[in-house]
C-alpha cells in the first residue's frame, strides 16, 4: 500500500508542478464515451450464451466438470468486465501545447505524457461492437529514446468524432508544426495551401480483386484454427466432438465409401471451405479500401467491414516499398504492396499495419507504387535487375538436391529391417526431384539487385518472392555475411541495416567484388574506408 | 576472384583478447564434457547397455573434441574490430564469417556485456546498438580496461550527433 501511496503523492507533486510551470488556461480532460459502459457488459453475455449451449448440446445433462468450468468463465469474464469498466470511468486525455497527456486507473493511478513532435502515428480501429455504438479505439505510436520499437498508447472507446479529430490533431498539427519549424531551413518542405483540398484516392477496392483471396493461404489455415479451437472448448468440457451425432454421421459416410473417393472428395471438400473462408476473410479485411494521400504528406489507409482500421503513415517515415508475390499469389499474376516505414512498431505491427495494397493485380500494386514514388519517376520496385552469377544457382539447385535426399533417407530408415522401403525411398526422390530443381531454378530467377536513383532494390525468395526498394539515405549499416560454401564460391550476402519496416535487407549470393562495389555506391563513405584495391 | 581490381574487405585492425581463445573452448566445452562423462561412466556400470551407450560416448566425445579444439582458434583468426571517428567496424564468425559496420552517428546505446565465464578470464564485451531492429554489433572478448575505453570513446562520439538515429 505504501507504494501506491507514494505513487500517488509523486503524482500529485508532478500535476501541482505543471499547475505552477503552466498557469495559463489548460485544456480540459476529454474522457471515454459512457456508452461503454454496456459494451463492457456484453463481456458477461460470453458465459451465459455458452452455458445455455452447453444446456442444448448435452440436452439439458450438466456434469460437474461443464458447470466448474461455465463458473469459472463467469468469474474471469466478471473480473474482466470489472476492469475495463474502472477503466472506462478513470481514463482521460487531452492535448497541451506539446505533450499528449493520458491519465488512467483507480487503485493504480497512471500518468503518462508524451511529447507531441515523438507521436509516429494515430490509428483508429473500430471493432463491431463499437461500430453499433459509434465508438473507436485510437492507437498512438510513439517513439521513444534508446527504444527501437514505437512504444503504443491505446484510447479504446472514444466516439468516433473524438478519434478523428484526435487523429487529426496528432498527425496534421504534428506535419504543421514541423512545416513550420522548417519553412525558415527549407521553404520547399512548407505545405502550399492550395493542396489542401480533397484529394482523390491513389487506390480503392475493385471486387475483382477477389479473384486473388483463394490464393492466400489464409482460407485452410483459418478453417483448421477454427475446428481446433471448437475442438478445444468441448473437450475442456468433457464433451468428446468424436461422440456427438452429426460427427458420427459424417465419419460413418466418409468409411462407406472406397478410400479412393473418400480422400479426394475429403481434399475438394477442404479446398471449397477454404476458399469460402479465404473470401470471406478478403472481405472483411478489406472493404471499403481506400489508400489516400492527405495534407501534410501522410498517407491514410481505410479498410474493413466489420472492423473498421485506419492506418496513417507519414511519408516522412517512408524509406522505400517492398513488393511481395507469394508462390500461389505469383502463378495467378497478383502481388501484395507495403511499406517500409520506421515507427510502425515490430515485425507484426509492420505485416499488419505497413500493407498498402491487399492481393491484387501485380499491375495494379506498381501502379500504386508509381504514384507513391517522389517527383513522379517510376517505381524502383518495377526497376530492370541486374542477374546474380550462375553460381547461386547451383547453390539453390544443390540445396532443392538436399532436401531430396534427406526425404529419401527418412523413408529409406526403415529399409534397413523391412525391404519394402527402399524401393519407396527411390519411388520418394523420383517424385520429388522436377520439383526440388525447378525450385532452384526459380529461387535463382528471383535473385536480383540494382541502384535505381536515390533507391537500393533487392529481389528473392522463392515461396513469397520479395522485391525491396530501400532508400539509399535509410541504410544506417552493413552486414557482410560469407558461410564456408559462400567463401569457396566467391560469393557474399550484402545486408543493409534500417530503422525501417523489417529492419535488414539482404542482397543474397553476389559476387565479392560485385556486392562490396554496390554497397560502396549505395552509401558512400560507409563501408569504403574499410575496402582496399590491388 | 573474377575481378583483378574489385574492392576487398580488410580486415578490422585489432585482434580480440589471446585469452578469449581459453573462454571460447570453455565455453564449447560446457555441454559434451559433462555428456561424453556420463555416458562413458553409463559405459562402465551397465554392461548390457554398452551397445547404445558405447556409440554415443564417441560420437559425443570426438565431436565435442572437434569443436573444441577448432572452433576457438578459428574464432580467434577472425575475430576483429575496430573503431574510427565515424564508425564501428567488426568481424566475427567461424563457419559463418559476418563483417558489420555501423556510423557512429546511427548509434543509440553502447552497453557493456559481461558474462561469468567472461568475468573469470576478465574480459568484457561490448554491445552496440542502433535503430535497426536487426541485432547489434557486438564485440565479445576484449580486455577490460580495453573495453571501458572503447565504451567512453564511443559514448563521447556519439554524444556529439544530435536525433534519434532513425
Amino acid at each position: 500500500m505504501t507504494g501506491d501511496v507514494t505513487r500517488e503523492a509523486t503524482d500529485e507533486v508532478i500535476a501541482g508542478a505543471e499547475r505552477a510551470a503552466a498557469p495559463a488556461a489548460e485544456p480540459a480532460w476529454h474522457r471515454l464515451s459512457l456508452r461503454l459502459i454496456p459494451v463492457h457488459l456484453s463481456w458477461l453475455v460470453a458465459p451465459v450464451v455458452s452455458g445455455i449451449g452447453t444446456l442444448i448440446g448435452t440436452g439439458g445433462r450438466l456434469n460437474l466438470q461443464a458447470l466448474l468450468t461455465i463458473a469459472s468463465f463467469t468469474v474471469a469474464f466478471l473480473i474482466v468486465a470489472g476492469i475495463n469498466l474502472t477503466r472506462v470511468l478513470t481514463t482521460g486525455y487531452r492535448i497541451t501545447d506539446a505533450r499528449l497527456e493520458l491519465r488512467s486507473g483507480l487503485l493504480f493511478r497512471s500518468r503518462r505524457s508524451v511529447p507531441l513532435e515523438r507521436i509516429r502515428s494515430a490509428d483508429v480501429t473500430a471493432r463491431p461492437l463499437h461500430r453499433l455504438l459509434g465508438l473507436a479505439t485510437v492507437n498512438v505510436g510513439a517513439a521513444v529514446h534508446g527504444a527501437s520499437a514505437a512504444r503504443s498508447l491505446s484510447l479504446d472507446g472514444v466516439t468516433l468524432a473524438q478519434a478523428h479529430a484526435l487523429q487529426q490533431e496528432l498527425l496534421s498539427g504534428r506535419a504543421a508544426r514541423l512545416a513550420r519549424r522548417s519553412t525558415a531551413a527549407d521553404p520547399d518542405e512548407a505545405l502550399d495551401p492550395a493542396e489542401s483540398s480533397v484529394p482523390a484516392p491513389v487506390a480503392e477496392l475493385s471486387w475483382s480483386w477477389l479473384r486473388y483471396a483463394p490464393l492466400t493461404i489464409w482460407g485452410v489455415g483459418g478453417l483448421l484454427a477454427v475446428l481446433g479451437i471448437c475442438y478445444n472448448t468441448l473437450h475442456e468440457m468433457q464433451i468428446d466432438p468424436l461422440k456427438l451425432g452429426v460427427v458420427h454421421q459424417l465419419v460413418a459416410a466418409f468409411t462407406a465409401v472406397p478410400l479412393w473417393v473418400a480422400v479426394p472428395a475429403l481434399l475438394l471438400v477442404l479446398a471449397a471451405l477454404g476458399t469460402v473462408v479465404a473470401v470471406g476473410q478478403y472481405i472483411e479485411g478489406w472493404y471499403g479500401y481506400r489508400l489516400e494521400r492527405e495534407d501534410g504528406g501522410v498517407l491514410r489507409l481505410r479498410r474493413g467491414l466489420w472492423k473498421h482500421r485506419s492506418v496513417s503513415i507519414e511519408e516522412r517515415r517512408l524509406r522505400g516499398l517492398e513488393l511481395v508475390e507469394s508462390l500461389l499469389l505469383r502463378w495467378g499474376g497478383g502481388a501484395r504492396l507495403y511499406a517500409v516505414a520506421t515507427g510502425l512498431g515490430n515485425a507484426e505491427e509492420n505485416r499488419t499495419r505497413g500493407i498498402l495494397v491487399p492481393p491484387a493485380p501485380r499491375a495494379e500494386a506498381l501502379r500504386v507504387a508509381d504514384e507513391l514514388s517522389p517527383d513522379g519517376q517510376p517505381s524502383p520496385v518495377a526497376a530492370e535487375l541486374t542477374a546474380h552469377p550462375r553460381v547461386a544457382r547451383r547453390r539453390r539447385i544443390n540445396r532443392g538436391l538436399t532436401v531430396v535426399v534427406l526425404a529419401a533417407a527418412v523413408v529409406a530408415l526403415p529399409g534397413i529391417w523391412v525391404p519394402g522401403f527402399l524401393p519407396a525411398a527411390g519411388v520418394v526422390a523420383a517424385v520429388l526431384l522436377p520439383g526440388a530443381v525447378w525450385l532452384g531454378v526459380d529461387a535463382y530467377r528471383a535473385l536480383g539487385h540494382a541502384l535505381v536513383g536515390d533507391h537500393l532494390v533487392a529481389r528473392s525468395g522463392v515461396f513469397a518472392r520479395r522485391t525491396v526498394a530501400l532508400q539509399r539515405t535509410g541504410v544506417i549499416g552493413w552486414t557482410v555475411s560469407r558461410s564456408v560454401f559462400q567463401r569457396r564460391s566467391g560469393l557474399l550476402t550484402l545486408t543493409a541495416t534500417t530503422a525501417a519496416g523489417r529492419g535488414a535487407y539482404r542482397v543474397r549470393d553476389v559476387t565479392l567484388a560485385e556486392g562490396l562495389s554496390l554497397a560502396e555506391q549505395a552509401v558512400p563513405d560507409l563501408l569504403a574506408p574499410f575496402l582496399e584495391r590491388d | 576472384m573474377p575481378h583483378p581490381d574489385g574492392p576487398r574487405l580488410r580486415p578490422p585492425h585489432h585482434r580480440v583478447e589471446r585469452r578469449a581463445i581459453a573462454w571460447w573452448m570453455v565455453r564449447a566445452a560446457l555441454i559434451p564434457v559433462p555428456t561424453a562423462l556420463v555416458t562413458g561412466v553409463l559405459y562402465l556400470l551397465i554392461p548390457p547397455a554398452r551397445l547404445v551407450f558405447g556409440p554415443v560416448f564417441l560420437v559425443v566425445a570426438l565431436f565435442g573434441l572437434a569443436y573444441l579444439t577448432v572452433m576457438p582458434l578459428w574464432r580467434y583468426r577472425v575475430h576483429r574490430w575496430e573503431t574510427t571517428d565515424h564508425a564501428v567496424y567488426t568481424s566475427s564468425g567461424w563457419l559463418w564469417q559476418h563483417w558489420r559496420v555501423a556510423p557512429l552517428s546511427r548509434i543509440q546505446t553502447v552497453d557493456t556485456v559481461r558474462g561469468p565465464l567472461e568475468q573469470l578470464f576478465g574480459l568484457s564485451g561490448i554491445k552496440v546498438t542502433t535503430a535497426s531492429a536487426s541485432g547489434a554489433l557486438i564485440i565479445r572478448g576484449l580486455d577490460r580496461g580495453r573495453a571501458a575505453d572503447v565504451v567512453e570513446h564511443l559514448t563521447t562520439a556519439t554524444q556529439a550527433t544530435t536525433g534519434d538515429a532513425t
